[in-house]
């Protein structure tokens, strides 16, 4: 048989699209997509996400189901790579006609596909903390922001440690934006942030940054470090011999399991505050981390503020689900906005209609041999940066990032 | 006056740095004209050699200084006689095999070794100047370049084997007519050279911590800087290591780190405007 130049093409691009396009779903399941890393750099954040993702969904399915069906999950792993975040978010919205989207780790992926979920219309839930300022009807986020975290944490250290910060912070808009947070909450508390330096995320020599540091003599550093690189600014900082002398407070060590990777001489002291610890003492999460543990093992990843953002944002979507009694996106829209709180494992997690964002408890931790011990609580704090400028009640079509000036 | 002394032992630190991830590829570029790609990835084997050597318990520098050399120059052995055997004086094929090499490379090491920054702790202390609190460890690092700086051009310069080495270098009919086999120099030199890429994996270890994919940001590094020392492996790779490594490091301390690297890019452009064929092209020609 003789093939055709055509043909041949036809039936690679066919055979190479195959792997995509999944049959296995029943015919009454409901489904829905999430796209989380699961590979290459960002595998660290999106094995607990991913697994938090899991089990929110197990929990409604052996309840019964949304409907009476159950949910199945079309999951996609971009490889820490954006432009397959682009690539799954159309096809999830288009061919797989998801009934929702749970997606995107950094703030760049996260803006990367939003867009594209807004104009396909597919309603969608980013869990990871960020920077603030997302303001679009069709988008959920239940992570925390700098006016929750930062907010708390620069009192706090302006109040223990001293006046004088510096700031030290990853290279691209999530870093950018919350150090222009972490200089007014500052500022707020009565200090000052004498200096901020950038470094892109394959940055691994930092002992410039740590000479600098030396001179200009701050009371407390505080660290918007992302990624595995970033990781060796506290391994030469310890190898300077200046593991302690300085106090560091972060809102993002922890997120990629710093403290257990680095040596307790490396991480001990570090301060972080989050909406979530696995460590918090309160039944609610006792239970949780009891259960997570029994689905998925003792050596189960640790579970970051980002991965029980995402367990809350399944079953806020669930609540909006059941309360519309429908799968249409507007009707779930409008019953998670007339009031939708998730009992989450750090603690009630509430939507706030105006912006989209969740008030939640705020907890600052600090590390100790691998694990953090609580310092301090704060019970419901309010997205007041998004809420600020974000009015999703009075201007419904609303879709921009607000940035902080 | 504190603050000199440290941006210049900052600037030792940062020369040495350079030095050691591109002596392993100038003595396999300069000397045998083969293009390794791969070289970030023996780096990077190196780097998992000594931390998988050091959680099985073994002394931290028996791991950095002897097992991570060793266990990268029998994969360089085993590269050479597979691969590169066949593909001497085909640069662009070479390229391409060492591109393929690094690709298996990255995914072996993601397959056993997972993709999580794994690291282990500086195994020196640190000292004071001043105010200034310093890692030793650089020092470490410096003593070890100079040890092999030394010693690599004391052997090609006095010993037979280095005049070998040279020899086959140069002109490799000439040599082989002359009695040398070639292909046995070509293997030993490969080896020798996968083994400095291995050293120099082993000894960042502690500092930069070790990923499959940390390859890419040194490979790119040491190419600029064998390509503007020329021809001389060690004279030259010692001169460019010296001027860019200078270059980026007082730029980082002015301005940031990215800066920083643009400087030390931008350096590297203007030197192979002005000197072509590497700086030993022209100012200490024919030193080993």
């Amino acid at each position: 048989m003789k093939i055709s130049r055509r043909l041949f093409l036809g039936g690679t691009a066919a055979a190479l699209t195959a792997p995509w396009v999944n049959r296995g779903f029943a015919a009454d399941d409901i489904t829905i997509a999430s796209i989380y890393d699961l590979s290459g750099g960002l595998e660290i954040y999106g094995q607990p996400i991913d697994a938090c993702l899991d089990l929110a969904v197990s929990e409604i399915n052996e309840a019964g189901g949304l409907l009476g069906r159950q949910i199945k999950v079309q999951k996609y792993d971009p490889q820490s790579n954006i432009q397959l975040y682009t690539q799954f978010a159309t096809e999830a919205a288009t061919s797989l006609q998801a009934a929702t989207l749970f997606g995107g780790i950094t703030s760049a992926s996260r803006e990367a596909i939003r867009p594209i979920l807004s104009r396909y219309q597919t309603l969608y839930f980013y869990s990871p903390l960020y920077e603030g300022g997302v303001c679009d009807r069709n988008t959920f986020l239940t992570g925390s922001t700098p006016s929750q975290t930062i907010g708390q944490l620069m009192p706090f250290a302006v109040k223990n440690f001293g006046k004088k910060v510096y700031v030290l912070a990853a290279d691209y808009n999530y870093g950018q934006i919350s150090a222009k947070w972490v200089r007014d909450y500052t500022a707020q508390a009565g200090g000052e942030v004498i200096a901020a330096e950038f470094f892109p995320l394959d940055v691994t020599d930092f002992s410039a940054a740590i000479q600098k540091i030396q001179r200009e003599k701050p009371d407390v550093i505080y660290t918007l470090l992302v990624g595995g690189n970033h990781m060796s600014f506290f391994r030469q900082w310890a190898a300077a011999g200046m593991a302690g002398k300085i106090p560091i407070v972060s809102t993002s060590f922890g997120g990629g399991n710093e403290h257990i990777v680095l040596t307790p001489a490396e991480s001990n002291g570090v301060m972080a505050a989050f909406g979530y610890f696995q460590e918090i003492k309160s039944p609610a999460n006792e239970a949780f981390v009891k259960r997570y543990h029994g689905k998925f093992g003792d050596n189960a990843p640790y579970v970051t503020e980002h991965a029980s953002a995402t367990y809350n944002a399944v079953h806020h979507w669930a609540n909006g689900v059941k309360k519309a009694n429908s799968l249409d996106r507007m009707a779930i829209i409008e019953a998670i906005e007339s009031g939708s709180t998730v009992a989450g494992p750090g603690g009630p997690s509430t939507i706030d209609p105006k912006t989209h964002h969740c008030a939640t408890d705020v907890h600052i931790g600090r590390v100790k041999d691998h694990s953090f011990e609580i310092l301090e609580s704060f019970a419901n704090q309010p997205p007041a940066d998004t809420a600020a400028v974000c009015d999703l009640v009075a201007n419904p079509n609303d879709n921009q990032q607000y940035v902080i000036q | 006056m504190d603050y000199f002394l440290v941006v210049l032992l900052q600037i030792a630190g940062a020369v040495g740095n350079l030095a050691l991830i591109s002596v392993g590829l100038a003595v396999i570029f300069g000397m045998m004209r083969v293009i390794n790609l791969a070289h970030g990835e023996f780096i990077m084997l190196g780097g998992f050699a000594a931390i998988s050597s050091v959680q099985a318990g073994i002394n931290i520098w028996l791991s950095m200084l002897v097992i991570a050399p060793l266990s990268v120059a029998m994969l360089g052995i085993v590269v050479e006689r597979l691969v590169m055997r066949r593909l001497y004086g085909r640069m662009v094929d070479t390229m391409l095999a060492s591109w393929g090499l690094s690709l298996l490379l990255i995914g072996l090491a993601t397959t056993f070794f997972g993709n999580r920054v794994v690291g282990i702790a500086a195994p020196v202390g640190s000292f004071r100047i001043g105010d200034y609190s310093l890692g030793a460890y650089d020092f470490v690092l410096a003593g070890v370049v100079l040890v092999i700086f030394a010693g690599g051009y004391a052997v090609l310069r006095f010993t037979r084997a280095g005049l070998i080495a040279r020899a086959t270098m140069q002109n490799r009919e000439m040599a082989s007519s002359l009695g040398i086999e070639p292909s046995r120099v070509y293997a030993i030199t490969f080896a020798i050279g996968s083994a400095l890429s291995g050293l120099a994996g082993g000894l960042l270890a502690p500092i930069s911590g070790v990923l499959p994919t940390m390859g890419v940001a040194y490979v790119a590094k040491a190419f600029i800087t064998v390509i503007t020392g020329g021809a001389s492996v060690i004279t030259g790779t010692a001169l460019s290591s010296t001027l860019l490594g200078s270059i980026n490091t007082v730029s980082t301390f002015v301005t940031t780190p990215v800066l920083g690297d643009v400087a030390l890019l931008l350096a590297a452009t203007i030197f192979l405007r002005l000197l072509p064929t590497g700086i030993t092209g022209r100012i200490f020609k024919g030193a080993p």
